[in-house]
């Protein structure tokens, strides 16, 4: 009796863990079976390296370059803004606040990071947007500069809570000799901390990478929406993931452009999925 | 030396020029939320349905969607999450099978949040028919909080330590009865904190609901698992980017947000006292 209990309570876990495979599979499965049928019709090279998003025309074109571009335009625009503030923030905290500082911010950046996208989006669109409309003269001000501004200062806090996990995890006889061979304090920073976080560092702007690629809702209402690929920071764009949250609505199960958003998705779980493992390599080197 | 001394100074006031930015930033954000937000707060706005096509009333139908939609991710993530860490910390034979299940829990949870959508879309909505839908959101947010329960929940097993479970099985009693009598009951209070962290974090997702659950304007609350629901998040976008009065509009999506943004962040910030004070008074 005492024998079967305990064999069911294994068998139970183990399901369980089985179960939580099965579902990562299940969203590979689902989002390939609905997006590869898209390539019977356009070439993988195509759907890459052209420019045309026409998916309702009468003549239908799947070309996503531009959002592939506009993708990694607002990405890069918000990792431009997201790692000085961040890594300096973290560098701060960790280096130069005293203990007390440290332990009130720790905390409110943790809060911070669960700041629900949507509310970001809001903000963007209807305070930000204005502001830079007016500031550089434009039509709009829903565009690349706004969305990375957001998109940025959302993955702020995560870039400087792990950033500052590997920094404070550096030990302080790296710092201590450091300063007794006369290094000032910046110097000790520079070139003994940072260099040894090194690892860790890159891991938490690989994952920021991957966080701000895939947000939906706040470039979705605050970079414009603009199919095109964008000449200056301040046109609109229209990144992959607001493309599939914007068009899902007007597709019709199974048709073309139903099957080209899933194809969309595919493209994206796999730049994430790529981002994911680079991290992880990269962390475990550390570890060693 | 002055030069040295003097690039010191200068990056030290940089490094913390960088934070003073991020919380400027921040702050505004947060003032502007609160004032914008507060002009149309009310006890009404909260219990009262929309009317005259979301110009005018209030957001009950949606704060009863949220609740649905957190509670049943949370009922159904939460179970399978702990039970998967147990068999990740106590069990987890083979070791191939260990490293699978860490690829796919580590790739879960860098997954952006529309694949979830879509997925739940494809394969809740569509294939398995349940529609649009509470219960076909409810699952698809699950799937999103998984990882983040699995890997809370591994944590507060693991701090769990040695020497509890070694003096439980010393004393004869079987895994089984060591994990559910001795390491869940010591684990529990992180394991609910990580819990209240992962609602918070569900109850503010949008790409996950909008083709599996959530619905413009409904001026009835749902009467089964079935129906399609108003939800908080989703509101806030509809109200920005549909409709015909934006003058009307925008002031309710900022009242609905405030609202929203209490809400996480009262929940946030209770998870993270709490665990602040359980860490306080483990006397092990």
């Amino acid at each position: 009796m005492k024998t079967l209990k305990e064999k069911l309570f294994q068998y139970i876990t183990y399901l369980a863990a089985l179960f939580t495979i099965l579902c990562m599979l299940a969203i590979i499965f689902g989002i390939f079976r609905e997006g590869l049928p898209l390539f019977r019709v356009v070439s993988l090279k195509q759907f890459i390296f052209t420019n045309n998003w026409y998916p309702t025309h009468a003549e239908p074109a799947f070309g996503a370059l531009a959002l592939i571009v506009g993708s990694l335009a607002v990405t890069l625009g918000a990792l431009l803004i997201a790692v000085p503030l961040g890594l300096g923030s973290a560098i701060f905290i960790s280096e130069i606040a005293g203990s007390k500082l440290r332990e009130a911010i720790k905390p409110i950046i943790e809060l911070l990071a669960g700041i629900p996208s949507v509310v970001y989006g809001l903000f963007g669109m209807a305070f930000l947007a204005p502001l830079v409309r007016q500031w550089f003269n434009l039509d709009t001000g829903l565009n690349v500069f706004s969305a990375s501004i957001i998109l940025g200062v959302m993955i702020v806090p995560i870039i400087s809570s792990l950033s500052e996990d590997a920094l404070s995890s550096v030990p302080s006889n790296i710092r201590e000799a450091s300063m007794a061979l006369g290094a000032t304090r910046s110097e000790t920073i520079f070139r003994a901390v940072v260099p040894a976080a090194r690892n860790g560092i890159l891991c938490s702007v690989l994952l920021g990478f991957g966080r701000a690629v895939g947000e939906t809702m706040v470039v979705l209402m605050v970079a414009g929406g603009a199919a095109n690929i964008p000449t200056s920071i301040f046109e609109p764009t229209r990144p992959i993931t607001s493309t599939i949250a914007a068009e899902m609505g007007e597709t019709v199960v199974g048709d073309l452009h139903y099957q080209s958003l899933f194809a969309l998705a595919i493209l994206l779980f796999l730049i994430t999925l790529a981002t994911n493992l680079i991290a992880e390599l990269v962390f475990s080197n550390r570890r060693r | 030396m002055r030069r040295r001394k003097l690039k010191n100074t200068l990056s030290t006031v940089i490094l913390g020029f960088a934070l003073l930015v991020t919380a400027l930033f921040l702050i505004t954000f947060l003032v502007h939320m609160f004032y914008k937000g507060s002009m149309v707060l009310s006890w009404e706005f909260l219990t009262s349905v929309p009317r005259n096509s979301m110009t005018e009333g209030g957001i009950w139908p949606a704060l009863v969607g949220t609740f649905l939609l957190t509670v049943l991710a949370v009922a159904f993530a939460l179970p399978l999450g702990v039970m998967t860490a147990i068999w990740l910390t106590h069990y987890g034979k083979p070791a191939w099978l260990i490293s699978i299940l860490r690829v796919a829990i580590n790739s879960l949870a860098g997954t952006p949040s529309i694949i979830f959508g879509l997925f739940g879309m494809a394969v809740f909505v569509n294939i398995m028919g349940m529609d649009v839908s509470v219960l076909a959101g409810g699952l698809t947010l699950a799937i999103l909080a998984l990882p983040v329960i699995i890997n809370n929940t591994e944590e507060a097993i693991r701090t769990v330590p040695h020497e509890f479970t070694e003096a439980s099985l010393a004393l004869g009693a079987t895994t089984r009865q060591t994990i559910t009598r001795v390491v869940l009951p010591t684990a529990l209070p992180n394991i609910l904190t990580g819990a209240i962290l992962s609602i918070g974090r569900v109850a503010g997702e949008t790409a996950p609901i909008m083709f599996t659950a959530a619905t413009f304007y409904s001026r009835k609350l749902p009467t089964s698992l079935t129906d399609e629901v108003m939800a908080l998040p989703y509101h806030i976008y509809a109200l920005m980017t549909e409709g015909t009065h934006p003058d009307k509009q925008v002031p309710i999506a900022y009242g609905t947000a405030l609202v929203l943004l209490l809400m996480v962040l009262l929940v946030s910030a209770t998870a993270i006292y709490l665990r602040y004070l359980f860490r306080r008074k483990k006397q092990w």
